[in-house]
């Protein structure tokens, strides 16, 4: 598809991964606009529920961003996260769901440069693979 | 006093539910007492033309058990929402998909492929297949088209009631009858089970959950008082409806979780998988990395057979994609 | 007011942040757009909502279009979520019902193509607006402070959080489970880099700390459980028998002087021995003694008693028992320090075989004046003089294999102390020094280091030991010089290991019943690890000193102050106030599964079983005081008992539904 834009739904942790993409926004960074942040508590609150309703209802890639392990703002939310991203990835390719539409990035605060390439490089993979084949049926 | 007039249908089932009827025993000579059987193929002998020539809300309860599978399936769905006043999904496959509906992991055509040429024990050296449609010296035959995908009953027609289970437990059926021949009826929609997950009812001893890894039922001999959760067994019970009795409990086997989910959550697997991944290791997690956290996931097997057994079809995904 | 109705009033409000917004997002087209959302009931643009005529503009609208809820789509929350949430509470709203869309940091400062960001700002609102229409009206969490502080362990880190505390109004009770107070401190000599008298300046803190009307010293008590919460602690203390009565006792002495058993005495690393009924040190508070039952003739045998028979006063009491006391309590200061990693795990130094290789602990009481030579260096087996002395760094530190794998902090600076204090009193002496490192963080460190190494010339080499044996009188150290690659051997007097720390023992227990973490290494786990040191991951608990990790002398002073500070601010008002986005659990939904309380990293879930109408009902129950609305139990929770106010699965369903549509 010539002019297909990924949709992105990024849930990002309010102490690290949101506070790095406002550093990105601040720093002035430009970046692809695919990605719609949804801000969490913790990564630990993205229920797997959260990630299989987006892409039910038509997301080409679902990012989680927390804090990298031993920073996390309530010591181990993102341990569970990693966990449940593990398990639900084993899950959406049983499903037949290309694994990489589904993403977990570490991004501190600190690190807007790192949430600018993460989206970039979500989205051009995200094109390569085309549109997500759960987009609902015409 | 008029008798109601109810009906029961199979669709794509195993049959169970039809049979599960009669598990309440001489319970249903009360239920016939109160009640004509207009209709249920496992016993009586009703033409779908007789069932068309109905008018429509005739029948007062039908309790339809199966999932949609086939055209067939789906017409009688329709024909016979029109028919009756109440709809009622019965068991697991009309409520949810159940088994039929983990053929979602494939279409029609790999699944005609591997039962009508593949197989070890199939010889089909012109490759035929089902047809919807071809010529007899008779004249045109027609069967039903098969889809590619497995639906829930709702998915096609509007439901008023479900049963849950695979197959609903005595219990539940009796208290159906109850409700809907006394005319005692719960709010639209209602799964007629109790609200609260298995764990509720289930006697087993809970500790802390902490576990290290996953055993597969065969590989270990469960402590029949201890959780099986404690035990690195996967029950599906924190994540399932109560009311059946906890049957699978008591034979020392864990919840693979028939009733469905909770009414506050919209997917079953979704909920099992975090609730499962957020305590697995938890105790140790800190010394964890992403090796070894994958090496701790791939010991469950089969994500989908295992946390979405009965519930694909009305899952988030419902399919597999198949390019 | 109630704004928890179902048919919501949303007042949207689009910031151009002059051009920051403006000048990339069409502004109007998003109001517009989200004018169109059901349940919007205003939508306008304003060059600065932050501003003052902006906050007036919002707060009339609020009353003009009768809005119950408000989203500012304009920066980041980081930055006026506060400012808005309290003027449309000014505006007579509930703060928690005004939100906040970040279409700047997050959209236009990063995205160029007009329409497109447009687009994804009109995506952004949307989402808000969903989010909003669905949050409850809530308010504050209040929870009672008990204002009473418990202090664990009376080292200088105890001590100085218990002063501290004290000292700012409030009554603490300091727990030792030695008979004194005074820690590893009170065994030093000389500290650096000052070389103040160790004892010299501990032992007024000690005095100050006995005599403080708002301190209660438990000593010779330890921690039996720990119930309740923030604010609200139930620690029950376990008195030990002293088997003698305290109050009644003199501290005149005859009782241990008389005393006919003797053992090594742990106060003087087993250098002299002390009695069976003892204090540990002349200079212990309190001063009073206590019988070591396991080495006391009577109470082994059931012979002797000279200890009663010499006491004037009658203060012996060999029938005492233990005591439990419980305390009611707000804050805990866990300050129960460090201890050295044992002699005997060090096989390759013949650690705990030869007399002359002894720990820098054990040193310190060669040194010290009031030690057992009184000052004098001796050599342990014969009571020879040194003249060649071997310190030994990092044994057992850094050393991923076989022993610990991190820092022990303090050996390097102690060493440097050591030699320097072996060459002020052995002039003719050797002072040889094996290092991997030489790390002398800390204010006038190296400076102190320089002088050992110049002005007393220690001799340091670069290198780590791997043999010391003994050879005739003597011990022989191996190494290897890493700068020349030459190997080395000196024939010394005295070995002297600068063993690695590690936590006190039953720091395990401890943490158990405090529940609270302990990192890889078994020393406490701070809240976060640069912005909450000194906090525990429960609230209401904090950490003072070595017990968190190696930490020098005036590290542990700080962190006691901060620790004492952290129990100061809470005790400043009557009340906890916490945010009230915290997780719910609904009882007519939860099974008791258990999978939240397994998962809670703050010990907020617990099991509870109630009777309903004759049946056992079991749940998960909720200590609001202790979550902190991390969510993960919600995420988790397989029966979606467990929710997040105001961030509702249901609602999160709609926001990803206005974005994807």
């Amino acid at each position: 598809m010539e002019n297909y834009e990924p949709k992105i739904i990024a849930f990002l942790c309010k102490w690290c991964t949101y506070a790095g993409a406002d550093l990105a926004g601040v720093s002035r960074l430009k970046f692809s606009p695919n990605a719609i942040p949804i801000r969490v508590m913790c990564s630990g609150r993205v229920d797997p529920s959260f990630i299989l309703d987006a892409f039910s209802k038509g997301a080409d890639g679902v990012l989680v961003g927390g804090c990298h392990p031993g920073d996390c703002h309530y010591a181990q939310g993102n341990y569970k996260t990693l966990r449940r991203v593990k398990l639900l990835k084993a899950l959406i390719k049983e499903m037949g769901l290309e694994e990489e539409r589904l993403r977990l990035e570490w991004i501190s605060a600190s690190e807007g440069n790192k949430f600018k390439e993460v989206v970039n490089d979500m989205t051009i993979k995200l094109k390569e693979l085309g549109p997500s084949p759960l987009k609902k049926e015409e | 006093m008029t008798k109601a007039n109810i009906a029961f249908y199979w669709a794509s089932s195993c049959g169970g539910c039809e049979i599960a009827v009669l598990d309440i025993n001489e319970k249903i000579l009360d239920v016939i007492e109160k009640a004509n059987i207009l209709m249920w193929p496992v016993a009586m002998d009703t033409k779908y033309e007789d069932l068309k020539k109905m008018k429509d809300k005739s029948i007062d309860v039908c309790f339809f058990n199966g999932a949609i599978r086939t055209s067939e399936n789906e017409e009688l769905a329709k024909i016979l929402r029109e028919k009756s006043k109440i709809l009622v999904a019965f068991g697991s496959c009309a409520h949810e998909g159940c088994i039929p509906a983990l053929a979602n992991l494939f279409n029609k055509k790999l699944i005609f492929d591997r039962a009508y040429k593949e197989t070890e024990t199939t010889m089909n050296n012109e490759d035929t297949l089902p047809q919807t449609s071809f010529m007899t010296k008779e004249g045109e035959v027609h069967i039903p088209e098969f889809y590619d995908t497995v639906k829930t009953l709702d998915q096609v027609v509007d439901v008023d009631y479900y049963l849950p289970g695979c197959p609903p437990t005595p219990n539940i059926v009796e208290d159906a009858f109850n409700k809907f021949l006394s005319g005692d009826l719960p709010p639209k929609g209602t799964v007629m089970a109790p609200v609260k997950a298995l764990c509720d009812e289930c006697p087993r001893k809970k500790k802390d959950k902490m576990i290290d890894t996953i055993y597969r039922v065969y590989e270990k001999e469960a402590d029949p008082e201890k959780c099986f959760l404690d035990q690195g067994i996967i029950c599906m019970g924190p994540a399932t409806r109560s009311g059946c009795g906890h049957q699978c409990i008591k034979g020392n086997m864990p919840c693979t979780g028939c009733f469905g989910k909770t009414p506050e959550v919209t997917d079953q697997g979704a909920k099992m998988i975090s609730a499962l991944a957020s305590v697995l290791a938890v105790e140790k997690e800190l010394e964890l990395d992403e090796k070894k956290v994958e090496d701790l996931i791939s010991k469950i097997k089969d994500p989908v057979g295992t946390f979405y057994r009965y519930s694909l079809a009305s899952s988030f995904i419902k399919r597999k994609v198949i390019k | 007011m109630d704004s928890n109705s179902s048919s919501p009033r949303v007042g949207v409000f689009v910031c151009h942040c002059g051009s920051n917004i403006a000048g990339t997002v069409d502004v109007e087209k998003v109001a517009q757009e989200i004018s169109k959302m059901e349940g919007v009931a205003y939508a306008g643009t304003y060059i600065y909502m932050c501003s003052d005529p902006g906050q007036k503009l919002m707060r009339e609208t609020i009353e003009k279009e009768k809005l119950d809820r408000v989203v500012v789509a304009a920066c980041s929350p980081t930055l006026h979520e506060k400012t808005f949430q309290i003027n449309s509470k000014n505006a007579g709203l509930n703060p928690y019902q005004c939100e906040i869309a970040n279409i700047r940091e997050h959209c236009s400062w990063v995205h160029e193509d007009n329409k497109k960001a447009t687009e994804k700002a009109i995506k952004i609102t949307k989402s808000i607006v969903e989010k909003v229409k669905e949050d409850k009206s809530l308010t504050d969490i209040e929870v009672p402070i008990t204002k009473k502080a418990i202090v664990i362990g009376g080292g200088v880190s105890g001590i100085q959080a218990a002063l501290d505390i004290a000292n700012g109004g409030y009554k603490t009770y300091l727990i030792e489970k030695d008979s004194s107070i005074g820690g590893k401190m009170a065994k030093l000599s000389e500290t650096f880099p000052t070389l103040d008298c160790s004892q010299c300046i501990l032992t007024p803190k000690m005095v100050e700390a006995s005599n403080h009307p708002n301190i209660e010293l438990m000593t010779y008590s330890e921690v039996e459980s720990v119930s309740g919460y923030v604010g609200n602690f139930k620690v029950k203390i376990k008195k030990k028998p002293t088997s003698v009565n305290w109050d009644l006792c003199t501290g005149c002495g005859d009782c241990y002087n008389k005393c006919p058993a003797k053992v090594p005495s742990e106060f003087q690393e087993g250098l002299s021995k002390r009695a069976a009924i003892y204090i540990p040190f002349p200079q212990a508070v309190p001063n009073k003694p206590v019988i070591d039952r396991e080495n006391c003739l009577y109470y082994q045998k059931g012979i002797c008693k000279i200890c009663e028979k010499v006491c004037k006063i009658g203060a012996i009491d060999f029938d005492m028992k233990e005591d439990i006391v419980e305390i009611d309590t707000g804050a805990i200061v866990v300050a129960t320090g460090y201890r050295e990693y044992p002699l005997e795990n060090l096989t390759e130094y013949g650690g705990g075989k030869y007399p002359n290789v002894i720990s820098g602990l054990k040193f310190e009481r060669l040194l010290s004046a009031s030690g057992p030579t009184g000052g004098q260096i001796i050599r342990p087996s014969d009571g020879k003089s040194v003249k060649d002395i071997v310190f030994v760094q990092c044994a057992g530190s850094r050393d991923i294999e076989e022993h610990k794998p991190y820092c022990s902090k303090i050996c390097c600076m102690y060493t440097a102390k050591h030699a320097m204090l072996f060459k002020h009193k052995v002039h003719d002496g050797n002072a040889y020094v094996f290092y991997i490192d030489v790390r002398t963080a800390g204010k006038d460190y190296e400076e102190f280091y320089y002088r050992t190494t110049e002005e007393d010339h220690a001799l340091y080499t670069r290198g780590k030991v791997s043999k010391i044996f003994e050879d005739g009188e003597k011990v022989v150290v191996w190494g290897v010089d890493t700068l020349t690659g030459k190997k080395v051997e000196i024939k010394a007097d005295l070995a002297v290991l600068a063993m690695a720390i590690e936590p006190s023992v039953g720091i395990k227990e401890l943490q158990q019943k405090l529940k609270i973490s302990i990192d890889e290494n078994g020393f406490l786990k701070e809240a976060h690890p640069k912005l909450r040191p000194v906090e525990s991951m429960t609230s209401g608990i904090f950490f003072a000193g070595a017990a968190q990790g190696p930490k020098d002398i005036p590290e542990s002073v700080s962190q006691a102050g901060a620790a004492a500070s952290k129990v100061l601010s809470m005790f400043s008002s009557n009340m906890l106030h916490k945010e009230p986005l915290i997780c719910e659990i609904d009882e007519d939904v939860c099974s008791g599964c258990g999978v939240c309380i397994a998962l809670c990293p703050y010990k907020a879930l617990e099991a509870e079983i109630t009777t309903k109408e004759g049946k056992e009902v079991k749940r998960s129950k909720l200590n609001e005081a202790l979550c902190q609305g991390c969510g993960t139990c919600s995420s988790a929770c397989p029966s979606g008992a467990a929710t997040m106010r105001n961030d509702e699965t249901k609602n999160m369903f709609k926001m990803i539904e206005v974005i994807l549509e």
